[in-house]
């Protein structure tokens, strides 16, 4: 996927000023997040579950090669391959390889952040293979020749207007005077078009919420099905999965899967939790002949044993993005690339650079709603603090700002100068500004003053005044 | 004032840089809290700021300089009050981490972040107060800041005291633990953003019908005190220290003095 996050300024602008997505974002907090808090609420040992399942996760990428290795080991003992893919054109290439191998005309795709990482779709149509998503979001937003804004709600800015506007449109086979009004009439078409979808797909491709180590199995969990079909009724199954989805046991599994979907929907189970394991045996009713596990890197394995290491533990539940102010504000797109949010905001810049992605862990109040509720306990604000450093260093850091941090910290470094300059500036400021108590413009202040008053200050400093009323100074006087 | 607490306390302020210069009123508010409270107050000389500018820009090296300096200057008091979550929290916080790699100036940090407070919470949790017997006619309401309130835990504290307040009734802010979008920098860096944030919070706020917003953190009142006064709202702004010191002569944050 090709970034926009040098624009975010832009596209932060773009989205404030769209009515449809800021009616979308509206319901947000009214949706995901009260949901999150009743679900968490109803089960005592949701906070410890959070430790065990960052326990878990901290252990294994500890030991992430052994993991691997055995989850491989396991994958080929049950009859499946795994293939190992550095790059993104390395797994978009051996996709299109076992695509060939049938002579595949079209795939259908269970929602795959995954694939959107690496452009799977694009590159599969350049190629002349039909990639049809068959999330009900996906699908939506696929029509819309748009990408994911969220990533367990990819559709999450569209209004049911836009959708019924895009199936008129994109479903010309129907009455064009169908009432699609209910919820239920644009889901039972949808459905509709998917079915025949499913049954002529030559591939299925998928992405995993996890891959166990012990059994060599791939885990999804969706709210519609629609990966069950995906995986089952195709002659081929392919996995597309991200290297630190894996977990050492069926039980480490299960632990992150009870704060899962309780982070993400607020449901304590996804409707589906499917286990996948191997292509079909001889005695097996049904399944893929062939069983694909593309094992994406993708820069990943470059951030263990760094500071970063700690994001590798995201299990894409979207509760930071859910309960993060700014990404409720602008929506998904703004942030530019493929995870938006919190978590994109210390992810792409590693995936993708710190210079590209610079605004993204800048675009942060540090308020702390992400981490509060990670149920990975990634401690996000420290990590894009940690990108702050690296632009700093690197002086990627805007030359203003710079500057302007500079003469301060030189000053608060100097205490008595530091009171001088204030104490002066601050007189001037109350002096001009007491009368009315606000500045409705100041000087260099425009970012401010654009949307809001500047308060004048009282006047004098209390340094000073603590010292003309010869205030105490130190301890034991 | 009603406090389980007789033993008198050192107490250092540390009185903020935003407070220091832009709302002194808050400092002699929390002078006169912690001395009501049985402590002794002094101002150490050498303190500036916290040195969260630099920290929260990436500016390491000059965030460690500023934090050893805020480390000499209260060395030696039985406690560091500040009229600040954001200050606070980043001193309990964040200066440990500053100083990972100096095992020296850490345990020096630890130190101090054990006897570091922010005002109210050391009211309440530290010094055991009730009630500080004050008064303030009208209805208030109450923003958790974001970092009192994630990083300190701050949320019981200000309301216990703000519900003792003679002539004082409390309505909950809906979405009260939702960021203003202050962020220090982030409002100028990011000044639509910022408005769409501080422009939900000043609607959320009229809606209340409160006549009175009250927060613990000058960067997040000066925001919200900023945007309402922009929207023409008629609710005045006011650190909880002064309501709950009692003192509410002065002008409210961004209100004419004559």
């Amino acid at each position: 996927m090709q970034p926009t996050t040098r624009q975010f300024t832009q596209n932060a602008r773009d989205a404030l000023a769209n009515a449809s997505l800021q009616s979308a974002l509206g319901k947000m907090e009214t949706g995901f997040v009260a949901n999150r808090a009743t679900a968490a609420a109803r089960l005592p040992e949701f906070e410890a579950l959070r430790d065990q399942a960052r326990d878990i996760k901290n252990h294994t990428l500890e030991n992430l090669d052994f993991y691997l290795e055995t989850f491989e080991a396991n994958v080929i003992a049950s009859g499946g391959v795994v293939h190992w893919a550095a790059t993104a054109e390395d797994a978009r290439r051996t996709v299109l390889d076992i695509c060939r191998s049938v002579d595949a005309k079209t795939v259908t795709k269970g929602k795959s952040m995954i694939a959107e990482e690496i452009g799977l779709n694009e590159y599969l149509e350049a190629n002349d293979i039909e990639p049809v998503e068959t999330d009900l979001g996906e699908y939506i937003i696929q029509l819309r020749h748009e990408s994911p804004s969220h990533i367990i709600a990819p559709a999450i800015h569209v209004v049911k207007n836009q959708v019924i506007e895009t199936f008129r449109e994109s479903h010309p086979q129907f009455d064009p005077d169908r009432s699609l009004e209910e919820p239920r009439e644009l889901l039972d078409e949808a459905r509709s078009v998917l079915r025949q979808r499913f049954l002529d797909a030559d591939v299925g491709i998928t992405g995993a919420n996890f891959l166990i180590a012990e059994t060599g199995s791939t885990v999804i969990v969706t709210n519609e099905g629609n990966g069950d079909l995906t995986q089952t009724l195709p002659k081929i199954h392919v996995v597309v999965a991200s290297l630190e989805k894996v977990v050492p046991t069926l039980e480490d599994a299960s632990a992150i899967l009870r704060v899962l979907a309780r982070s993400a929907t607020g449901q304590e189970y996804s409707s589906y939790t499917t286990f996948s394991n191997g292509p079909r045996r001889a005695e097996d009713p049904d399944g893929p002949e062939q069983f694909h596990v593309v094992l994406l890197d993708n820069g990943r394995s470059a951030l263990l044993g760094t500071e970063s290491q700690e994001v590798l533990r995201c299990i894409r539940c979207g509760a930071c993005m859910n309960h993060c102010p700014v990404y409720g504000a602008i929506g998904g797109h703004a942030y530019g690339w493929v995870y938006p949010g919190p978590i994109g905001s210390v992810i792409t810049p590693t995936l993708i650079g710190v210079d590209e992605a610079r605004h993204l862990p800048n675009a942060s109040t540090f308020c702390g709603r992400c981490e509060q509720v990670c149920p990975m306990r990634i401690p996000l604000p420290k990590l894009m603090r940690h990108h702050r450093e690296k632009a700093f260093e690197e002086k990627l850091t805007p030359a203003t700002e710079r500057a302007g941090l500079g003469v301060w910290a030189f000053l608060a470094r100097r205490p008595a100068l530091y009171r001088l300059a204030t104490g002066m500036a601050m007189r001037v400021l109350g002096a001009f500004g007491r009368r009315r108590g606000k500045f409705s413009r100041l000087p260099g202040a425009g970012g401010w003053t654009a949307h809001r008053d500047f308060p004048a200050p009282q006047g004098r400093t209390f340094q000073q005044q603590w010292s003309t009323r010869g205030g105490r100074r130190n301890a034991g006087q | 004032m009603e406090t389980e607490s007789s033993e008198r306390a050192d107490v250092a302020l540390f009185v903020t840089c935003l407070v220091d210069l832009f709302r002194p009123s808050v400092g002699f508010a929390a002078v006169a809290l912690l001395e009501r409270a049985g402590c002794t107050v002094a101002v150490p000389e050498l303190q500036t700021c916290c040195g969260q500018p630099a920290f929260n820009s990436g500016d390491r090296a000059d965030a460690r300089a500023i934090a050893a300096q805020v480390i000499d200057a209260f060395e030696g008091y039985d406690y560091v009050v500040a009229p600040s979550g954001s200050c606070a929290g980043m001193i309990v916080k964040h200066y440990p981490d500053l100083f990972a790699d100096d095992p020296v100036m850490a345990a020096r940090a630890r130190d101090l972040s054990g006897r570091m407070h922010e005002l109210v919470s050391f009211l309440v949790d530290v010094r055991g107060v009730q009630d500080v017997a004050a008064a303030c006619d009208g209805i208030a309401t109450y923003h958790d800041s974001c970092s009192g309130l994630r990083e300190l835990g701050i949320k019981a504290q200000p309301r216990a005291l703000l519900e003792k307040v003679a002539g004082l009734s409390l309505v909950e802010l809906p979405g009260a633990e939702r960021c203003c979008g202050f962020g220090g920098s982030f409002c100028v860096k990011y000044p639509e953003i910022s408005n769409s944030m501080v422009g939900n919070k000043a609607t959320d706020v009229d809606m209340t019908g409160a006549d009175m917003l009250l927060a613990g953190d000058l960067g997040c009142l000066m925001n919200m005190a900023g945007k309402l006064s922009r929207v023409g709202s008629k609710v005045r702004v006011r650190h909880v220290a002064e309501v709950l010191a009692g003192m509410t002569g002065d002008a409210a944050i961004g209100e004419g003095q004559d």
